[in-house]
């Protein structure tokens, strides 16, 4: 099994009113081809450890970082290569199923737009092929010029699955996916994400133990900033190596839940702030 | 052009862009104060001195008519706002209104805010050539009112909208009536709410074309509620090409009162908004 | 027992006093409510009736049509008035939108920490500068500006006061306004779309271009249009540096008159006569009319961008 991505000694700071560190000498390992679900209570830094993978925690600002994160053998801090090279190659699907401003096809279009000329048919042919891979076509080529925004959410998260997938990342970030959709539009996405673990190295955040053990190939259990525990998906639930993922997995570990839950959050700066 | 370079150019010019918006304002505000502060800082008592008997020739004198005249205008003014637009605004809140009730409402005073200040100028004094009045003090007023409405009631109705429902349950739990629960709500709101005043206050302060042909261009001190009137815009705007040295000098000192009267108002306001925000429950939080 | 009935009297007292205070402030509210609709249209009515004189003895055409302004010889063409509004609302906005946007982008995306705070309040406090400081400012700096340097430099003559000048000084009274309204639309976007963008690999411009300027294009958009009715209604700025000249003019550094300026400089001399009077508050309703339409228009097109460009 090769190393699609790990992080090394990795430390996030967020040095705004209240110095908090978000993540604390993190060293962690993705496998390619297989998904990793990063489980843990909310606040603990699941969202910060997926958005340093890509660099995307840097449009917020103050934000203090060590340690480095290696995509195959490549670092993705200290290097020459430019930032949008890097975020094309480890995609970033949010949290909260968000449609571009533009139609349909404009939206799995966009990053190809953006990274290459293609020709006008060679676009359809693509647009056709990433929305038939994550099961939309289907549902979507009679109205392809209508806004993204007007599908279902269901169907709007699958949307962003074919946009990230349309521009062949190595690796595609999830963050916790299904949270925001019904219980039968989570499932359509869960089948969508088991297909394309085959061909991608996909991380994923999750709340649920379930959906973690249903999908994942490896779990990664943060608590409070720390690695708690990296495992195999049978490994973790089934012989946990730490008392506290057992005591997290058996649904007791939610302690610190909530002196940490706005951890991540950080405060605005605006121009109402000071005037 | 690379995407690289594309990136870099516009985040350059969009730099620019701010530098340049902010050099000029900053300009503008510093010959202001510059060309005022010399006329005015060496005679600060032109602000204290009544006009003489040829102000507008030989700028005998001083400004105080103006001053007084702003003061006796806008403070009535704002009064007459203050109690319009906040009836306005707690009736387009929903606890009086329908959704579509208030959209219609909304829709006018949209209309309204956008209105020119002249429009108003003239429609004021469409009504004093009717009733055969003459311009004075009291439409001087009237005008500064109705212009400071729309612009009150937008800042009041955000701010009351900006209360959480929370509140409003928690007074209707307890039995209380749509104005007792309306009355709270005020009470949470008002450091928004003073915000608003404070900026109406102070458009109203600087705004010439509507009192200028309202109450007038006099240059003797206001006399009473019905007589002829002038405010400092006023002043300025009659004086700042005037050919006499001395004339001019007076719009730059009263430019520089003005301009120091508006810019305290307006960061007094933005200090209030975000002091007292955490004692407001809707309030924002810094 | 008797303190028993006596609290239910007074109770009963307070409840009807306040069930009172409760009718009687529905009503006021009520008033207050419409106070806003009839303050509208009477101001239509006012100036639409007093504006019948004017429209009866020369017809709406020959008043839009017509070059001539000579109250005293009875010619009330409002032509040049028109056509100067229209040269100064262009000039302007032509000069400050871009310039506005490009600054909003600027606080809204790039700036960041003290100087985002800093920059944004400045601008947002020189919004409420009175436009008579703007004009005397423009007397002192502007117009020997124009007058001895942009006019020859185009190979043009001017005195200094005029067209250009009035739109010079609209566009630095206009700018803080729309970038305002802008910063506001582009700071309410959720983070989700910038991650989404770049998350796909695009540069930070190309998401500020193709994402959040379409995502906050309706309220722009209003920004815009509402700085269109601030420079065409703006009155004091033209009155002191357009030059009053009532001909069409012949370049953009001509003197000339706009609507607003025009009701200034002739109201107080020609108010003696009747008609005049109705002329000028003819040209106040046009405003009034124009401004609406804006208005009408903004929303509009703001609903359709809402539709097209949702996220």
């Amino acid at each position: 099994m090769t190393t699609a991505l790990k992080t090394e000694n990795l430390t996030i700071t967020y040095t705004g009113k209240r110095e908090v560190t978000a993540l604390n000498d993190v060293s962690v390992e993705f496998n390619e081809n297989e998904l990793t679900a990063i489980i843990g209570p909310s606040g603990c830094g699941k969202s910060t450890l997926m958005k340093s993978l890509n660099r995307l925690h840097e449009i917020q600002p103050n934000v203090d970082i060590s340690g480095e994160v290696y995509l195959g053998t490549q670092p993705i801090y200290a290097t020459d290569e430019p930032l949008p090279e890097i975020r094309r190659r480890v995609g970033y699907v949010p949290q909260k199923p968000t449609a571009l401003p533009l139609s349909i096809y404009n939206n799995v279009a966009y990053g190809l737009k953006i990274h290459g000329n293609h020709s006008k048919a060679e676009l359809d042919k693509l647009v056709k092929k990433y929305l038939q891979k994550v099961n939309l076509w289907e549902e979507v080529n009679d109205r392809l010029d209508a806004p993204g925004a007007e599908l279902s959410t269901g169907q709007l998260q699958r949307l962003c699955l074919a946009r990230s997938l349309a521009v062949e990342p190595d690796v595609l970030l999830c963050d916790e996916v299904t949270s925001a959709l019904d219980p039968i539009s989570a499932e359509s996405v869960e089948e969508t994400l088991k297909e394309l673990k085959e061909e991608y190295t996909i991380v994923m955040i999750t709340h649920s133990m379930n959906q973690a053990k249903r999908l994942a190939d490896k779990v990664v259990f943060l608590y409070l900033g720390n690695l708690v525990e990296a495992n195999d998906v049978n490994q973790f639930f089934e012989k946990p190596e730490s008392e506290r993922t057992k005591q997290f997995i058996s649904g007791q570990g939610v302690v610190g839940e909530d002196e940490s839950s706005d951890e991540e959050k950080q405060p605005a700066t605006t121009a109402a702030q000071v005037l | 052009m690379d995407r690289y370079t594309e990136q870099r150019l516009f985040g350059l010019l969009a730099r620019a862009s701010a530098a340049l918006v902010v050099g000029v304002l900053a300009m503008v505000i510093s010959v202001t104060l510059y060309r005022g502060g010399r006329v005015f800082l060496t005679d600060p008592a032109v602000m204290i001195t009544p006009p003489g008997s040829r102000y507008m020739l030989d700028g005998g004198g001083g400004f105080l008519h103006a001053v007084l005249g702003s003061i006796f205008i806008v403070v009535p003014a704002t009064a007459i706002a203050i109690l319009l637009s906040l009836s306005t605004a707690v009736f387009l809140q929903s606890d009086y209104s329908s959704e579509r009730t208030s959209e219609i409402i909304n829709m006018f005073l949209n209309v309204l805010w956008g209105t020119p200040p002249i429009v108003y100028g003239v429609f004021v004094l469409t009504v004093i050539i009717a009733v055969g009045a003459q311009t004075s003090l009291f439409f001087g007023i009237i005008a500064i009112a109705i212009f400071q409405y729309p612009i009150m009631t937008r800042y009041t109705d955000e701010a009351l909208r900006s209360v959480p429902g929370a509140v409003k349950e928690a007074s209707y739990g307890l039995g209380s009536t749509r104005f007792e629960t309306a009355r709270i709500t005020i009470r949470s709101a008002l450091p928004g709410i003073v915000a608003g005043v404070i900026i109406g206050f102070a458009r109203g302060i600087g705004d010439a074309a509507t009192v200028l042909f309202t109450a007038g261009r006099s240059t003797q001190m206001p006399g009473g509620l019905f007589e002829p009137a002038t405010t400092l815009p006023i002043l300025i705007f009659e004086q700042a090409a005037s050919f006499n040295a001395e004339v001019r000098a007076h719009a730059y000192a009263a430019s520089f009162v003005l301009i120091i009267a508006v810019l305290t108002l307006i960061i007094a306001s933005k200090l209030l908004a975000g002091k007292y925000a955490r004692f407001a429950p809707g309030g924002r939080h810094s | 027992m008797d303190g028993q009935t006596e609290t239910e009297v007074a109770d009963s007292k307070t409840l009807e006093r306040r069930l009172r205070y409760e009718r009687l402030s529905r009503y006021w509210l009520l008033g207050a409510g419409l106070f806003a609709v009839a303050l509208f249209a009477l101001i239509v009515l006012t100036l639409a009736h007093r504006s019948i004189p004017i429209v009866a003895e020369h017809s709406l055409i020959e008043l839009l049509t017509s070059a001539n302004w000579d109250p005293a010889q009875n010619e009330f063409g409002f032509l040049p008035a028109i056509v100067g509004t229209i040269y100064v609302t262009i000039l302007s906005m032509a000069i400050g939108t871009p310039i506005a946007i490009l600054a909003a982008i600027y606080i809204a995306e790039y700036a960041q920490g003290r100087t985002k705070v800093l920059v944004a309040s400045f601008i947002d406090v020189l919004a409420a500068i009175p436009g008579v400081i703007f004009g005397l400012v423009g007397l002192i700096v502007v117009v020997p500006f124009v007058g001895d340097y942009l006019a020859p430099a185009f190979g043009s003559h001017s005195i200094g006061l005029g067209i250009v000048t009035v739109s010079l000084v609209m566009a630095i009274v206009v700018t803080p306004f729309i970038i305002s309204l802008s910063v506001e639309s582009l700071e309410a976007l959720p983070d989700e779309l910038r991650e989404s963008s770049l998350g796909v690999g695009a540069t930070k411009w190309e998401t500020i271009r193709t994402v959040l300027l379409r995502a906050a294009g309706p309220g722009i958009f209003s920004a815009i249009l509402l700085g269109f009715g601030r420079v065409f209604g703006a009155t004091i700025v033209p009155a002191m540096l357009i030059g009053g000249q009532t001909a069409i003019p012949d370049s953009p550094f001509d003197a000339g008159e706009t609507l607003p300026s025009l009701i200034v400089n002739d109201f107080g001399e020609l108010m003696s006569i009747p008609l005049t009077q109705s002329a000028l508050i003819f040209a106040g309703l046009m405003l009034l009319v124009i401004v609406w339409l804006f208005n009408f228009g903004a929303m509009f097109i703001r609903r359709r961008l809402q539709r097209r460009w949702q996220y």
